[in-house]
């Protein structure tokens, strides 16, 4: 075949390609907002869920998602910051480096499950940390780390080596050029991999069953001091999320309206992560400017 | 003391600092070593119970079809034939990956090779919404839509390894394009400069350049994809039918290790042969890991340039 | 330096944070119910019942299955565990260290897709559909249709009340199996020639619910055995309790709150109406006139 028209050809397929993949995800996007965006309303987001009866809102359960990933990122940023960097800037080229990145890859593939029940098993058992937040943000932990972790490391390498000659020239550290150089500039990367795994972490329940729980404790939200069993910032309530709701009411609900409140639930999760998109460009963008002294 | 000798004896403010964030970085690579470590050693040590203290035959399980580890066999064993569940495994992860990695090739070369800035966010967005949607949402839409759509199309109840495949498909092609995507930008930009300089057309340069240049780490993005779609439980449990039985084709309804890990794990007990040979199947499902990161690497190794 | 800064920060407030989950716990004896999916939500409202009037009392209720119920609370890291089978017929439990304590019955009922055409079996004929013995609705007096089989998880309640009425030592084929009753609805209601089992509170209009030899599932039916799928709900305690465990237990099976009220709303049926009591075997004996002891004291 003539190269040109071999190249026509070629372009065009992939141009439909990528089409089918956005019409798939407008396909996914459309039926759950369809579905769930009418039973939306602020009655909905605001009251507390029910068992039984009609009308039960999903307040704490979205809070609890948000609280739950606030402490899932307190925990998992800083360790895989830091091993990002052993990863990207000092890990010597030899097999012990090469064992160390399999052991991360491999915690990604873990089945969420077998997190969950080791989670269930050492921190709600062993260390008596009972069904908790905690509990639930450790197992996330686990999962989030290799992918940020990952993900630290690709854009900490993206960086140029000039900058790192750049920084050592100045008679900086190693560590000081790569905390004040190298980190803002790949910020943008970085807060990326951050909301990604936000995604992940928000719509996970296979491990939160067995760690945070599937019950949403009363809460009270004029009471701050987290040391309080009744406080929303208290860690050691158990929490229902979003993800969990939906999986609970679609798998034991009785409540009349279950399927409206689960296309409810699936919709606002969606949405949810639909605004962490949106706004972690814009977040990373503006990060990026206000560490470094780039252009806009 | 001589101020200067002092100076130059003792450790600069530069050298402390660097030691400190070394001792940081090793401490969270450690950290995340150890994790892995106990995961693997608890699954290890549950799972192998089943062969050690239950005392079944790892042939049993490796290579026969009858799964019910509370009862005993002929032989005194439990039955815990874990084949038709590896099958299982397998036939939805391959085919997933077969149906993802055409879609997820040609999205990414569109992101990297064509598409304007703005396509490119769109596109970025359009990944990372998908990862974005929880698994048990995919398994209902898988209900909703994928199982009567095999009814009508394929026959059978719907319910089977061609259901899985399909939802997977869906929950792969993130992973398999934004890991492709990177490999892809990964290549010098001068490769394809000299080629199209050539006078190569655009989609020679991108097959006998880009992507041979990408091609280890198109291949890591792959495995990667089929080590996403072997641990995935929830969606694949809704949709795949869970009857341990050998499949006998896409359409008849069968298993995965991850759905009867998770239908089972709830309902049995600590320390008995039931749950230890669930944990065995997560062994499997760990081993299987390892496995394919070991292809990656000798993928890698091969491909090398 | 800031960073640095953040990094202690953040790994203080670690310390911080579980150093101080446990005084939190010290004030109230908190109570922890862990087990059966299906038995959460109803013990999670009795339990929100026994608040109201105690409302100093923590109790969190977790499902994670039956199993695992058992299991915690022999292992004592649970103070209750809930669970719808027998103790005694879950392995690996030491059923004569743990104290049953029955709080509701619940029914179980067969479940068709609304298109096959039968409305009525005999339990020899529902007992020949899960072994296999018959593959088309037609051999059933239905419509031309293939007969899809769909179970429940082994090791879970309902199945367990299922086979022991329905199948007994009957060798019961392969087939689908799914872990929840909801998931179970969706697929009846779905699949054209489905066939499976819900308990009461699950039974709705989008699937057909089958009699058995003429005889409806309902709640007067199990209260005499006329229907024979029923099976207890337990609440299982150790030998030794606190006695704001037996406190919340009591109120369980004896507040109108809970039975009178709460239980018959959700098509449970109160322990103290059934007239017939069933054993770990599925031995069933007329209640005699005195309050039989269920174990529960």
């Amino acid at each position: 075949m003539n190269p040109k028209t071999m190249n026509k050809l070629a372009l065009t397929t992939i141009k439909v390609i990528t089409g089918l993949v956005v019409v798939i995800l407008a396909f996914l996007l459309g039926r759950i907002l369809l579905q769930g965006v009418p039973h939306i309303s602020w009655r909905f987001l605001t009251t507390a869920s029910q068992e039984f009866v009609a009308g039960g809102g999903i307040a704490y359960q979205l809070f609890n998602s948000f609280y739950l990933l606030v402490l899932t990122l307190l925990l998992s940023l800083p360790i895989s910051l830091g091993a990002g960097i052993f990863l990207a800037e000092y890990a010597p080229k030899n097999w012990l480096t090469e064992v160390i990145r399999m052991a991360i890859e491999i915690l990604s593939s873990l089945p969420s499950v077998v997190v969950g029940l080791f989670g269930f098993l050492l921190f709600v058992v062993q260390f008596k940390l009972g069904f908790s937040l905690i509990a639930g943000a450790i197992a996330l932990t686990f999962f989030n780390l290799p992918l940020l972790t990952r993900n630290v490391e690709e854009s900490l390498k993206s960086v140029s080596n000039l900058q790192r000659e750049a920084g050592l020239a100045l008679g900086l550290s190693k560590w000081t050029t790569v905390l004040k150089v190298i980190i803002p500039e790949a910020v943008p990367g970085i807060v990326t991999g951050v909301v990604l795994g936000a995604g992940r972490v928000f719509g996970e329940a296979a491990a939160l069953i067995y760690t945070a729980g599937q019950s949403a404790s009363v809460i009270d939200f004029t009471n701050w001091n987290p040391f309080d069993a009744a406080s929303p910032l208290n860690w050691s309530r158990p929490a229902e999320t979003l993800a969990v709701h939906i999986w609970k009411i679609n798998s034991e609900g009785i409540m009349p309206d279950a399927a409206a409140v689960s296309a409810g639930t699936s919709a606002v999760l969606i949405i949810v992560v639909l605004l962490f998109n949106l706004s972690a460009r814009y977040l990373g963008n503006r990060l990026h400017r206000k560490l470094t002294s780039a252009d806009k | 003391m001589d101020p200067i000798k002092t100076k130059i004896q003792t450790r600069s403010k530069e050298t402390r600092q660097e030691i400190w964030g070394q001792l940081l970085s090793y401490a969270a690579i450690i950290l995340i070593v150890a994790v892995v470590c106990s995961i693997f050693m608890f699954v290890a040590s549950k799972g192998l119970a089943t062969f050690t203290k239950d005392h079944a035959s790892l042939r049993d399980f490796l290579f026969t079809t009858d799964w019910s580890p509370t009862t005993m066999g002929k032989d005194g064993r439990p039955l815990v034939g874990a084949l038709p569940m590896i099958a299982g495994s397998f036939g939805v992860t391959v085919l997933a990956v077969i149906f993802a990695t055409p879609f997820a090739l040609g999205t990414a070369l569109y992101m990297t090779q064509l598409a304007g800035k703005h396509g490119q966010k769109l596109l970025q967005s359009v990944t990372e919404l998908l990862v974005g949607i929880p698994s048990v949402v995919y398994g209902f839409i898988g209900l909703n839509v994928v199982v009567p759509f095999v009814r009508e199309h394929f026959g059978g109840s719907g319910y089977g390894i061609l259901s899985g495949a399909f939802v997977l498909f869906v929950m792969v092609l993130p992973t398999i394009t934004s890991l492709t995507v990177d490999s892809l930008r990964a290549v010098p930009s001068h490769y394809q400069a000299a080629s199209l300089a050539l006078g190569a057309t655009e989609w020679q340069t991108m097959y006998k350049v880009t992507l041979r240049a990408a091609l280890p780490g198109i291949l890591t993005a792959i495995v990667f994809g089929m080590a996403r779609a072997f641990g995935e439980a929830l969606a694949v449990q809704m949709v795949i039918g869970n009857a341990t039985l050998m499949p006998h084709g896409l359409l008849t309804a069968s298993s995965t290790l991850t759905s009867v890990l998770t239908m089972g794990i709830g309902n049995t007990v600590m320390g008995t042969v039931g749950n230890n040979a669930l944990w065995s199947l997560a062994l499997v499902l760990l081993l299987m890991s390892l496995l394919f990161n070991l292809v990656v690497k000798w993928i890698g190794r091969k491909g090398r340039i | 330096m800031k960073n640095k800064q953040l990094f202690w920060t953040v790994l203080g407030l670690l310390l911080v944070l579980t150093a101080c989950s446990q005084p939190a716990q010290k004030k109230v004896k908190p109570i922890q119910i862990v087990g059966s999916s299906a038995m959460q939500p109803v013990v999670e409202m009795g339990a929100h019942e026994y608040l109201k009037k105690n409302p100093a009392q923590k109790v969190t209720v977790q499902g994670g299955g039956s199993g695992t119920g058992l299991s915690q609370v022999q292992s004592g890291a649970v103070e209750i565990g809930n669970s719808d089978i027998f103790a005694e017929n879950q392995s690996g439990i030491q059923a004569e260290k743990l104290v049953d304590h029955r709080i509701a019955v619940i029914g179980v009922a067969p479940i068709v897709n609304h298109g096959v055409g039968v409305t009525d079996l005999t339990l020899t004929q529902l007992r020949g559909i899960f072994t296999g013995q018959y593959q088309n609705w037609q051999q059933l007096g239905g419509k031309n249709i293939p007969i899809v089989v769909i179970d429940r998880a082994h090791g879970s309640g309902t199945r367990a009340i299922f086979d022991e009425a329905v199948i007994q030592d009957a060798k019961k084929m392969k087939a689908q199996e799914q872990d929840s009753n909801g998931s179970v609805q969706r697929m009846v209601a779905d699949t054209p020639g489905a066939i499976s089992y819900v308990s009461f509170p699950y039974l709705k209009k989008t699937f057909t619910t089958l009699k058995i030899a003429g005889v409806t599932p309902t709640v007067n039916n199990v209260t005499t055995n006329r229907w024979p799928l029923w099976g207890y709900e337990h609440m299982y305690t150790k030998q030794k309790t606190s006695p704001e465990v037996r406190a919340l237990l009591y109120f369980m099976q004896n507040s109108a709150a809970v039975q009178t009220k709460l239980l018959p709303r959700l098509h449970y049926i109160p322990i103290q109406k059934m007239q017939v009591v069933k054993d770990e075997n599925g031995q069933v004996t007329t209640k005699s006139s005195e309050v039989v002891n269920d174990g529960s004291d």
